[in-house]
């Protein structure tokens, strides 16, 4: 048994936000797969909690009429992994969250929890940055489209005002066609690991399929939260797929990072796969737009 | 904290249970069904020993709370049983393979292999392995539920031919 102070199980969207306003300290909990966690370890014994875990409008991945795809933030990492829509027009975030944990953390685990939570190691933080995602938060008073950079505050901190939900993650349309993109995910074993360092890469080439026209480069765990490397990025837009490019890329994201040392890995280490593992993701993109790697 | 009625079905069974709004579904599957193939090993979701499947999926019922099961199907390793009281296929094999050892682990990893051995579709080796990769095993090695779960596999698919 949790030790919980008491659960409301929310039956809406409306009903969860009433909820978190007239208790002001309760919290959300969506899967429960980090919440239930700090329960059991004290962290958060004797919470009060508003159960989001059966609002099903929150679930699913749907395309909207101008071409955007709104994700319900309770889809679970194996729904995600499978939807129609995400293997057709983005295959790189179902690929991201199929390397969470295990099989049954990718059920239980969503999207939304994923982020919600402010941790850098997110496996679907990095790839969600790369997209440029942009998120719908729900209040008692309004609702507000936000990017996920303003969303992370700070390490565990992310913008929620009290009585706020987190109701979509919105992909627009200009951010995934025509791009391909590569997750890879660095971690001392195969499953049920934390990520060491987490890096995606998106990329759109041009007709010839030689030059790149667009990048964009986030990583998880090189930094207090996920961010993206702006200046590694623009430094190779319109450079010919070349080793020179690819050594610039991973050069300048250098300047750009703060790993720090934890059990898991030294800083120097880290700094050593922000600038390998950001040359191997823009190959595997670059490959998936049908572009070629000379050597 | 409250107590409530829980209605779910377990192991094909329609029940009414009164539980408390703070369980886990592995404190009502263990405490009250006293369904023990439900072990507890790590209870924050690390080693799979608590698997069930909820609506066919493989879950670790002991990061799930309860109150989230209302409506849902549940199926446990007892729950795998034929009307003569024998043991199923799977379980058979983890005997002739030798995937058990102190068979702490086991119920979890038939649990975690079930959508495989259901699914209509072909899996590698390899798929297999991520299939059970939630679940932790202090003796075996792997290499030998690995073996009984790939062999039940074919021979299902076999017989399905
Ligand atoms: C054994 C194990 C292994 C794991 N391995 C990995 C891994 O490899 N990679 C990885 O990235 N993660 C991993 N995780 C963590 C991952 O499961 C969680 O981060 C998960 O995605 C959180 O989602 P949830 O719905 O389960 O979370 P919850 O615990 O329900 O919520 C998490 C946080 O988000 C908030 N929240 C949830 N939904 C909303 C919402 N809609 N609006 C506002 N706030 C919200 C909650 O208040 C809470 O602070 C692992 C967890 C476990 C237990
Ligand atoms: S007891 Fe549930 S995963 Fe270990
Ligand atoms: S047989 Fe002992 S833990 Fe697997």
């Amino acid at each position: 048994m949790y030790d919980i102070k008491k659960i409301y199980k929310a039956t809406s969207v409306q009903d969860a936000i009433k909820h978190l306003v007239d208790d002001p300290n309760a919290l959300i909990i969506a899967g429960g797969s980090d919440i239930l966690i700090k329960i059991h370890k004290g962290k958060l014994a004797g919470c009060s909690l508003v159960s989001i875990h059966d609002i099903d409008e929150l679930r699913g991945v749907s395309m909207q009429d101008n071409g955007d795809i709104k994700i319900g933030p309770l889809t679970s990492f194996s729904n995600l992994s499978k939807d129609h829509i995400i293997k057709r027009y983005i295959p790189v975030l179902g690929e991201a969250v199929d390397q969470v944990g295990g099989p049954q953390i990718r059920n239980i685990g969503t999207i939304g929890g994923n982020i919600s939570n402010g941790v850098t190691s997110a496996d679907s933080a990095s790839t969600l940055f790369a997209l440029n995602a942009m998120l719908e938060i729900t209040g008692p008073n309004n609702s507000r489209i936000i990017p996920i950079s303003e969303y992370y505050l700070g390490p565990g901190k992310v913008d929620l005002k009290n009585g706020e939900v987190l109701t979509a993650i919105i992909i627009t349309k200009e951010n995934y066609e025509d791009f391909t993109g590569h997750y890879i995910k660095y971690a001392m074993r195969e499953a049920m690991d934390i990520a060491t360092l987490g890096c995606c890469v998106t990329c759109k080439l041009n007709d010839q399929k030689d030059t790149i026209k667009d990048v964009h480069l986030a990583y998880g765990v090189a930094g207090p939260i996920p961010m993206r490397c702006p200046r590694a990025e623009k430094s190779i837009i319109g450079m010919k797929i070349s080793d020179e490019m690819f050594n610039t890329l991973g050069k300048i994201a250098l300047t750009e990072v703060k790993p720090r040392t934890s059990w898991r890995a030294s800083k120097e280490f880290r700094l050593q796969l922000v600038e390998e593992l950001c040359k191997r993701s823009l190959k595997e993109a670059i490959k998936k737009s049908g572009g070629v790697i000379n050597g | 904290m409250a107590k409530v009625v829980l209605s779910c079905t377990v192991n094909s069974e329609p029940q009414q249970i009164i539980i408390d709004d703070r369980d886990s579904l592995a404190d009502v599957l263990r405490d009250k069904l006293h369904l023990t193939s439900v072990k507890k090993g790590c209870e924050v979701g690390e080693c799979g020993a608590c698997t069930v499947l909820i609506n066919d999926e493989a879950f670790d019922s002991c990061i799930y709370l309860a109150i989230w099961a209302e409506g849902k199907e549940i199926r446990t390793v007892e729950g795998l049983m034929d009307a003569d009281g024998e043991i199923s296929d799977i379980q058979q094999a983890f005997i002739d393979e030798a995937a058990v050892q102190c068979g702490f682990c086991t119920c979890g990893f038939i649990m975690s292999s079930m959508p495989i051995l259901e699914s209509d579709e072909e899996y590698t080796r390899d798929e297999i392995r991520k299939q059970i990769a939630g679940n932790f095993c202090r003796c075996t090695g792997y290499e030998n539920i690995a073996n009984a779960v790939e062999k039940v596999k074919e021979d299902r698919m076999n017989n399905k031919k």
